[in-house]
């Protein structure tokens, strides 16, 4: 094709390897080492999206992460990915990407027509118009919006790539492998300290991969890498490429994203995709570097106009001419390294500089090559729809106020320099207070506030030469305090040319009878003219402006465009810039895909599993589970075709009728031991401990300080001064803490020690008539009578050679025992009990016919102690001891506790014996009277009854006080 | 994520970690009398300080003890820790 715009040779691209890709469906040829940006340039393509407002077309504007357009769809491993940028997306073989917010297709889309009514889409738009009426907005105005707006489609599969956290230590943390990364990793690494060098492109080096320097003897591009290669073999350093430090968080912190695999064509099942690394730094150089800063004049938008380092990179990393008849627009001598780039592979620039004249040694080398050079020259508007294919070009008054000699000239793209915006968003996320530089009209890091040193052009210096020195000292410096050693590096020469001052220009004015639309923010499609509205709107804060207008919003968050934004707001609110101030940054620095923040904590991954020691008998016997905090429990155990509501009918009925036997390992166990334990659970329990004995249960029910009920549950008094606490299942956590609490700070001198023994016990609760036999055969030396073992009572036993506790308690109502083991003989246990319960019928229930028989036994649990109730709501005043202070128990005698019409529980049986009422209705007087209509109380648990066979509900009910 | 040093155990991410609220709140004596509206005060009301803080953490996922912190709210940053029978 005519327009192959690919170098014959340079770059650092592999030209050995082709590869095939496709964007929007047609096939292109790039090479190993691409992006999808230098491909489709190198193909001629710069037409790659449209834009968020107007749907205007969009071309590269940068190369790297600061890109406000070039976004693409892409597919990979039958996944799609939203919001990638193609100034980073690597190239492999048979990648396919599409251009977003476009419909039909990029070419023609009908969105446009949003360009042409761009009179009615001011600033604030959508707060203007979509206001009334109210109802309007859910659902009509926002689906419609919502369709129209917006980038890449997330898919709504789930997705199967997987993503990895890593958590690291290290003493340097680096972010950036410029000169200035690159110096101070070395000169740390030699000072023996644990450093992660981090670079977010493919390739290290950052602006030495494109500048004409010398170092020592070499290039800067092989000076770059050979310090690499050193440092890579050093094993206290970690260097990490396709990785992005997107957050300074507290306590320095740091969290990277390493695309791990993003650049392949497919991963390994185990190899993830990305993978997010938490860094714990003593130190952090931030050597993030700088972006350049657009100029601003009219169309600045249309494909073809660029930033003029990006088109530097084009040439000096893929060998690619982002055109052939280009303008450079530059009020600095940066843009002047693009044209000599330019020149050198055979092709002529002409270079607008908006200063009046400057002389510097590469201003110098471009007038030799004979570089047509006008000073005092602005663009005034580009031209072309989807493509520049001229511009208007003006002479430029000294007080920049007037445009003259306005003429058209033939050219296919603008590369534009506007000088240079340190990327100070780490420091700043950090707590860095940033200060205004005047001399390179951007701000810069100032007073650090955590252990973050910013270094290199991203701390506003930009000669090499000062970069270099600085770094080494600086890594020197930070690694000794940390490491105690200092091996002196040798800092190398340094050959750079010296530049001139920029001009401070930036804004090109409108030609009279002219409104272009000169665009601050690409993304978002915000105009100096809507920054402009919103000011005359009464916008002070440069924070509203940004909210107003969405000025800096979006995936690129303002890295091109938040600069000259603060410019025109200082300007026409005739402030000076650091008046003004910036809008805060905050983190992530880049986009980062939702999985990887995620990473493994998905599907059941998202928590923890604890299993019982029987799990796999139940498993093996048809168990339904249910997940019962991060614990799963048996439902119900399914016989035949049965369901939920029949199988736990027959559970239940099988223990009124005979005997049943449940998992009940789950409760929470505590051990309490210590000469002052009795006196610690008569504190923490409402009802008196003094007196138990040893060998009998009690139950307990415990307080907060406000007089809620916080748990309830049995505790047995093992020995003199050794008790066995056992706790409902969802709270034994919390109820653990509440106990060290209570001995560490309030309590220090009760001798008391407490832990969590709730994994050392299996347990399983044998309930029914039959359950003594049971017992009784299982333990055939121990006398186990009414009058062995009586209600409450304890024993331990030998069951079958392992040791056991047996409590005599119940859940149900019915004779019932629980019998612990050790953890690992858990299995053996249950299955003994199976084996000997058969001729006694015995069959296992689940948390379904448990709680059928508990809400028959009105028995109070979770739902009724729902972190809402105090004892009397309960009916559980009778626990509550009138002798002895408690904790909470000053709470209840609180006015409102001790109001009448407290809601209580309550058994309800509904009178057609036949409608069940769900958990969680509300009862009320009249159901249909006007709202609001005052609620009396609501279910709190529902059963079908085993016993009388009709529904059965307990109920938090206002009453009259009985 | 912060970093939590830990009297007992030493410096620790903040997720091994639970949060206790004021450390300053002194529970009234058992078996005392109290006004209503001193116990309400023990019970409910909380200062929530810009600035200084001294607060109580427990080191859950680790050795279980209550540690006092103080720490600046707006800051984050964290002056000293101390056992549960230090003070400051």
């Amino acid at each position: 094709m005519s327009d192959n715009f690919r170098l014959d040779k340079g770059g650092l691209i592999n030209r050995n390897k082709k590869i095939s890709f496709k964007f929007n469906g047609k096939k292109y040829f790039g090479y190993e080492g691409d992006t999808i940006a230098s491909a489709l340039l190198a193909n001629g393509v710069h037409l790659i999206g449209r834009s968020f407002k107007y749907h205007r077309p969009r071309g590269f504007f940068g190369a790297g992460v600061d890109e406000p357009y070039a976004i693409v769809q892409m597919n990979r491993n039958n996944e799609v990915d939203p919001n990638v940028r193609a100034t980073e997306q690597e190239l492999f073989e048979g990648l396919e990407a599409k251009s977003v917010n476009c419909w039909p297709n990029v070419n023609f889309d009908i969105g446009a027509i949003n360009n042409f009514l761009n009179k009615f889409f001011p600033a604030g738009f959508y707060y203007k118009t979509f206001m009334w009426p109210k109802s309007f907005w859910y659902k009509i105005y926002e689906p419609i919006i919502r369709k129209a707006a917006g980038f890449g489609a997330a898919s709504i599969k789930h997705d199967k790539e997987r993503y990895e956290h890593k958590y690291e230590y290290c003493d340097l943390l680096i972010a950036g492998t410029g000169p200035s990364g690159l110096a101070s990793a070395y000169a740390a690494a030699q000072n023996g300290a644990r450093v992660i060098l981090a670079e977010d492109k493919s390739r290290f080096g950052g602006s030495l991969l494109t500048s004409e320097v010398t170092i020592g003897n070499q290039s800067g591009q092989e000076w770059a890498e050979q310090i690499i290669s050193e440092l890579k073999s050093m094993p206290n350093v970690i260097v990490k490429n396709r990785s992005q430090v997107f957050g300074y968080y507290d306590h320095n912190m740091l969290v990277m994203s390493e695309r791990v695999s993003d650049h392949l064509p497919k991963t390994d099942k185990y190899t993830p995709k990305q993978r997010l690394w938490y860094i714990r730094a003593k130190e952090v150089v931030i050597s993030s570097g700088s972006i350049e800063r657009p100029l601003v004049f009219g169309n600045n938008d249309t494909p073809g106009v660029m930033l003029s380092s990006a088109a530097k990179e084009y040439i000096k990393v893929y060998g690619v001419l982002v055109g052939k008849k280009p303008i450079v627009f530059t009020n600095n001598d940066s843009g002047y390294e693009t044209a000599i780039e330019f020149k050198k592979n055979g092709v002529d620039p002409i270079v607008l500089d908006t200063r009046k004249d400057a002389d510097s040694e590469i201003i110098k080398e471009a007038k030799e090559l004979n570089i047509n050079i006008k000073f005092s020259y602005v663009v005034v508007a580009a031209k072309g729809y989807k493509k520049v294919n001229s511009a208007d070009i003006a002479k430029i008054s000294d007080d920049k106020k007037v445009i003259s000699n306005v003429e058209n000239i033939k050219c296919d793209c603008i590369c534009v320099s506007g000088f240079w915006t340190p990327t100070i968003h780490l420091a700043s996320q950090s707590g860095n207070k940033t200060k205004f530089n005047e001399e390179i009209d951007a701000f810069v890091p100032s007073h650090s506030k955590q252990k973050e040193t910013t270094l290199g052009s991203a701390n506003g210096v930009f000669t090499l030469e000062e970069n270099l020195k600085t770094s080494f000292e600086k890594g020197s410096e930070l690694s000794k305090k940390i490491t105690n050693k200092e091996n002196k590096v040798s800092i190398p020469t340094v050959v750079e040319k010296k530049s001139s001052k920029h001009d401070k220009f930036w804004c090109v004015p409108l030609p009279e009878g002219k409104n272009y639309k000169r665009f601050l923010d690409f993304q978002n499609d915000v105009a100096v003219s809507d920054i402009q509205l919103a000011l005359r709107e009464g916008y002070r804060s440069i924070e509203h402006v940004k909210r107003y207008t969405t000025l800096g919003m979006a995936t690129d968050q303002g890295k091109t465009s938040n600069l000259n934004g603060l410019q025109l707001v200082s300007e026409v609110e005739n402030k000076v810039v650091p008046q003004v101030g910036h809008t805060t940054f905050r983190p992530p620095y880049t986009p980062v895909s939702i999985g990887a923040i995620v990473g493994r904590e998905v599907g059941k991954h998202s928590k923890p599993t604890r299993k019982s020691p029987m799990h796999y008998w139940h498993e093996k016997n048809n168990a339904v589970f249910v997940d019962a905090g991060v614990w799963l429990r048996p439902r119900y155990y399914k016989q035949g075709s049965e369901n939920l509501f029949v199988a736990s009918k027959r559970e239940a009925k099988n223990v009124r009728q005979n005997v049943g036997v449940c998992d009940v390992t789950t409760l929470g166990k505590i051990d309490i031991k210590g000469p002052d334990a009795a006196e610690f659970l008569n504190r923490v329990y409402t009802n008196a401990w003094l007196k138990l004995p040893v060998g009998k249960a009690r139950y307990g029910v415990m307080l907060r300080e406000d007089g809620i009920v916080m748990d309830d549950g049995t505790t047995t008094r093992i020995s003199e001064n050794h008790y066995h606490m056992t706790t409902t299942t969802a709270q034994a956590a919390n109820v653990l803490s509440h106990l060290e609490y209570y001995l560490q700070l309030v309590w220090p001198e009760l001798n008391v020690n407490v832990v969590s023994s709730t994994e050392q016990w299996a347990g399983a609760a044998i309930a029914g008539p039959k359950s003594r036999d049971v017992l009784q055969k299982l333990f055939p030396d121990l006398d186990v009578s009414n009058e062995g073992l009586p209600f409450m009572g304890y024993m331990e036993g030998n069951l079958f050679g392992v040791n056991a506790k047996i409590f005599r308690i119940s859940f149900s109502g019915e004779l019932a025992y629980e019998v612990n083991v050790e953890s690992d003989h858990g299995n053996f246990m249950w299955e003994k009990i199976m084996e000997i319960g058969k001729e006694f019928n015995i069959q296992p229930y689940g948390t379904e016919a448990l709680s059928t028989l508990r809400i028959e036994m009105g028995h109070v649990a979770g739902s009724e102690l729902d972190g809402r109730t105090i004892p009397y709501d309960n009916s559980l005043e009778g626990l509550v001891s009138k002798k002895k202070d408690f904790i909470g128990k000053r709470s209840l005698s609180k006015k409102a506790y001790l109001e009448p019409d407290r809601q209580k529980v309550v058994g309800v049986v509904p009178l057609d014996k036949k409608t069940s009422i769900p958990e969680g209705s509300y009862i009320v007087k009249d159901a249909k009277a006007k709202l609001p209509n005052p609620k009396l109380g609501h279910v709190s648990a529902s059963c079908w009854s085993v016993e009388y066979d009709n529904p059965f509900h307990l109920q938090l009910l206002k009453t009259e006080k009985i | 994520m912060l970093y939590i040093k830990c009297p007992h155990c030493g410096l620790r991410p903040q997720t091994e970690f639970s949060y206790g609220g004021d450390a300053t709140v002194k529970r009234p004596e058992l078996n005392k009398e109290i006004s209503d509206q001193d116990w309400d005060n023990f019970v409910y009301l909380r200062k929530s300080p810009r600035g200084k803080h001294l607060e109580l953490w427990q080191h859950i996922s680790g050795c279980r003890q209550w540690i006092k912190v103080e720490r600046d709210t707006l800051t984050h940053e964290i002056f000293t820790t101390l056992k549960a029978n230090e003070n400051i």
